[in-house]
């Protein structure tokens, strides 16, 4: 019975992990988002575009960062629950 | 993990931590892989710079100009984001990225252990970076620094939640500063191995898997240097925060 219990919550631990991982797309989303209107605004102005490349770099990994939490409810659900 | 009808390759199994010389338990003192592989990231870094800069020649070699390039893009990145002020830090942060894209790097060296994959050695970097920050902060701006959560352009009311809201995120910064980087290079080196059990158990078809593997090795290289990057220049954003006057 309590072999049971055992696989059941191993069960729901691995299910968790997965669904916790899902955070990523959004993060996904976000990069794309950050990625694609900074393309679009380089395009039309070309020459203003490489000092704005710091700006980008720091607005994916800000976006970034939210989906790096669900990665590490992930981890944490794997390996330390 | 291979018992039942799993990969033959446990793609966690590279970051194992293992003791050198001998077997048992690790204490803070063990010599691991870990400890050969940072030691080997120092010693690579010193060389490089040590050698570029050792013939100070008028017409660059090969490896004094590779340092050159080097020297003038984090000079550049630390002084248009932290501003004049913060460009004392440059040394810093020198340190921070040249240490984290050769220790990257050489992680990807097929058989090598990639030392930043541990959260441990990313947390340490990144905690550090969160102490700097906080006592340069209050060293420069006394308890002028905490003005830094109570966002006087916003209206009143919303001001108490703004507050809130900063202090989360300035105390999870360093949660993010370190995982971002541990998370990256410990995912893309698990995604290689999950490829290579894929390659073994396919056939004739792994082909597939492995061109596959070759093409994942390269995008590894650039996130190798866009992490090193990317935590560097935070580290400028969240100094700039620290040394300069107006910020936001």
């Amino acid at each position: 019975m309590t072999g049971d219990f055992v696989q059941f919550a191993l069960m729901g631990k691995y299910i968790g992990a997965g669904l916790a991982t899902m955070g990523l797309g959004g993060a996904g989303i976000g990069v794309g988002i950050v990625a694609g209107n900074f393309l679009s605004g380089a395009l039309r102005n070309p020459s203003a575009a490489p000092g704005q490349t710091a700006n980008l770099f720091v607005g994916i990994a800000f976006a970034e960062a939210l989906g790096i939490f669900s990665f590490l409810i992930a981890l944490l659900l794997m390996f330390a629950v | 993990m291979a018992s039942e009808g799993g990969l033959a390759i446990d793609p966690m199994h590279q970051f194992q931590i293992v003791p050198l010389f001998g077997e048992g338990p690790l204490h803070w003192y063990t010599v691991t892989n870990q400890t050969l592989w940072l030691a080997i990231t120092v010693l690579a870094l010193t060389a490089f710079l040590v050698l570029g800069s050792s013939r100070r020649a008028v017409i660059p070699g090969r490896l004094q100009s590779m340092g050159e390039v080097l020297y003038t893009f984090v000079h550049r990145m630390v002084e248009d984001v932290t501003g004049h002020e913060g460009a004392k830090f440059f040394p810093y942060i020198m340190v921070l990225f040249t240490f984290i894209v050769t220790s990257n790097l050489l992680g990807l060296i097929p058989g090598s252990f990639a030392a930043t994959s541990h959260i441990a050695v990313t947390a340490t970097l990144a905690l550090v970076v969160f102490l700097t920050v906080t006592l340069v902060g209050l060293y420069n701006k006394g308890i002028g620094f905490l003005g830094m959560f109570w966002v006087a352009s916003a209206p009143l009311v919303l001001r108490p939640v703004l507050a809130l809201i900063e202090v989360i995120s300035y105390f999870v910064r360093p949660v993010s500063h370190s995982i971002r980087l541990g998370g990256n290079v410990m995912a893309g080196h698990a995604v290689m191995k999950v490829f290579a059990g894929f390659a073994g158990v396919m056939g004739v078809a792994s082909v597939v898997p492995i061109a596959a593997i070759a093409a994942i090795y390269g995008l590894e290289m650039l996130v190798a240097v866009v992490q090193a990057y990317v935590f560097a220049i935070l580290t400028c954003v969240y100094l700039r925060d620290a040394v300069g006057e107006a910020h936001h």
